[in-house]
């Protein structure tokens, strides 16, 4: 599979005759964007495989004089240990996953293939909610969770994100079974199957690619947010790694161990990396299909 | 009519609201509940642990005359005004750039666009070691480049710690919005260019009259967007600058942050949450409204 995405059709008039100078300033200005953007990120990568002295070094090195996984075993010593917060990390990302392919999949299809009084109302209800910023109800969150006997816990987190994530993912998977034939439906009832073992085996295949979408932005979601973390989880041993990553920031009291930061930038960094350049076109469709709303 | 396998005995109205109910359930638990929570808590006189009062409107009166607190609203409007046209011009260009299909364009597309998934926390602690006099690359470069003699502190002043950030966010999020940009460069018909190539008009032209005007309900939405995100700024802040020097760089989302969580008075913040809600409604319907252009 390429590791590039394509917008679906070509943005492009067609072009001129192509003369090689103009190809050529367009290669020349694309790579040099390119690398701008891609440095910052390669760099840090390679600044997490020095030693950490070198690290450190003011002015820094370009290049590392040896290669070195200090960083990575400071970082796997690191407060409870990076393992711990990887584990919290995981496990909130993957629960948020689960949860929200739990909850959207069904309402996307109650949404786009049943029809009940107040669907359109109950449906503009839920889009609207997009609109709410979670950044304005945080305190009530706190308290709520507080009541609920849920702070400081890695689920009541992930009940959150998967909340917050809820109203995009259930307007994708509606779209992903509108666009399955109702014919396909129709003659799978006819046939004989239950209502759900219909949406089982002959719908959900057909929306998996739409399923990948929702999967991936509640992944990014939780995988990176810090100021719901920061708020909702007090206990140091329940971090996650941006809320880890900005405490690792403060508590050098004197200078900062900057090669044990780019190794913990670079761990954040990889999963979200690999996961996009692997499924970029779930990505991308999904973040088109968002704007053409 | 085809005869239907009847779980439960429900008809099939029954069976579309059951799907939806718990995806329901948790929006109103956990998004419209507490929305409503905020404001009656910007009633109160609340701390963060420990019994409320009730004290009506006093919260709103309290923030009129916040200093603080129209501060940070004003720098929040002022970062807003130099990220979204940085944002704005950079995603176009870049845009024009790589509209043309092959590979070397889906090549840089993604390369413009990996920022974007990274995390704003992680890249705003990418960038404070960027930016850092004694080890960051910028200030070793300058020097060796011989533009400055010392180190560079980019956090010192409001204005520089401000632009860092700009250019951070620009950095980041740049991809994502050449993405809405060529969403919308798509759905201009091909025929449009290819007369104005018969007729011989220069490229220069065809952006002026046929991308610009075709593409304005893209430019809208790619501006709500950033001017919304803008608004609710808080990594970013919290981060690199930690609202220094002197809570010149504080952000409204970060103050209400301070106001619950430092200074524990959870009632206060709601009444500023409030408020920068009705601020973002405003700005959306208005928004909404210019989206609403004629078409041509």
């Amino acid at each position: 599979m390429s590791a590039t995405f394509e917008t679906p059709e070509q943005a492009e008039p067609a072009p001129p005759p192509r003369l090689p100078l103009r190809r050529a300033l367009y290669l020349t200005a694309g790579v040099l964007l390119a690398a701008g953007f891609l440095f910052p990120i390669l760099w840090s990568v390679l600044t997490s495989f020095k030693t950490a002295t070198e690290a450190s070094a003011s002015p820094p090195t370009w290049w590392p004089s040896r290669l070195s996984l200090e960083n990575y075993v400071s970082l796997a010593h690191f407060g409870a240990g990076l393992g711990r917060y990887l584990w919290n990390s995981t496990c909130v990302s993957v629960m948020t996953v689960i949860g929200v392919l739990l909850f959207s999949v069904p309402a996307g299809y109650g949404f786009s293939k049943f029809r009940f009084a107040g669907k359109k109302l109950l449906f503009a209800v839920v889009l609207s909610t997009m609109m709410i910023p979670f950044q304005s109800i945080l305190t009530p969150l706190f308290i709520l969770l507080r009541r609920l006997h849920l702070e400081d816990s890695l689920f009541g987190l992930a009940l959150i994100y998967t909340t917050f994530q809820l109203p995009f993912s259930i307007f994708m998977m509606r779209n992903s079974f509108d666009s399955v034939p109702p014919e396909l439906e129709e003659a799978a009832l006819l046939d004989g199957c239950s209502q759900l073992g219909c949406l089982w085996r002959i719908l959900m295949p057909v929306v998996v690619p739409g399923m990948v979408t929702v999967a991936l932005f509640a992944f990014f979601t939780a995988w990176n947010e810090l100021l719901v973390a920061l708020v909702l989880v007090s206990d140091p041993n329940k971090f996650t790694l941006p809320v880890l990553l900005q405490s690792a920031q403060s508590q050098f009291l004197g200078g900062i161990d900057w090669g044990l930061m780019q190794a913990g930038i670079s761990i954040s960094i990889l999963p979200c990396a690999a996961l996009f350049l692997a499924l970029q076109r779930f990505y991308i469709s999904g973040l088109i299909a968002g704007a053409v709303k | 009519m085809t005869m239907l396998n009847r779980p439960l005995g429900l008809s099939r109205a029954g069976i579309g609201y059951l799907l939806i109910l718990p995806s329901l359930c948790l929006i109103g638990v956990f998004f419209l509940v507490p929305l409503c929570m905020t404001v009656w808590m910007s009633l109160h006189d609340w701390p963060l642990f420990g019994t409320s009062t009730l004290v009506g409107l006093k919260n709103y009166a309290e923030l009129l005359h916040d200093e603080s607190f129209w501060r940070s609203l004003l720098f929040t409007t002022k970062y807003t005004l130099i990220v979204t046209p940085a944002l704005f011009l950079a995603s176009f260009v870049l845009a024009l750039l790589v509209r043309r299909p092959g590979r070397w364009s889906a090549f840089f597309r993604t390369a413009y666009f990996l920022p974007v998934v990274i995390g704003l926390s992680t890249a705003s602690l990418l960038w404070v070691w960027l930016f850092n006099d004694q080890v960051g690359l910028f200030s070793a470069l300058l020097m060796q480049l011989h533009v400055v003699d010392e180190p560079v502190q980019w956090f010192d002043t409001g204005t520089t710690s401000l632009l860092s950030v700009v250019w951070m966010v620009t950095w980041k999020m740049t991809g994502f919005n050449m993405v809405l940009m060529l969403v919308g460069m798509q759905a201009i018909p091909k025929d449009l260019y290819e007369a104005a190539n018969i007729d011989g008009v220069s490229p220069w032209q065809q952006l002026r009259y046929i991308t610009v005007p075709l593409m304005r309900q893209t430019f809208a939405l790619a501006l709500t967007i950033s001017v919304i995100g803008s608004y609710l700024a808080f990594d970013q802040f919290y981060i690199m600058t930690h609202g220094g020097p002197n809570n010149g760089t504080v952000s409204i989302v970060y103050w209400i942050y301070r106001a619950a969580f430092t200074y524990t008075r959870v009632g206060y913040a709601s009444a500023m949450s409030v408020v920068l809600l009705l601020i973002l409604l405003l700005m959306s319907t208005l928004q909404l409204y210019l989206l609403r252009s004629d078409d041509r």
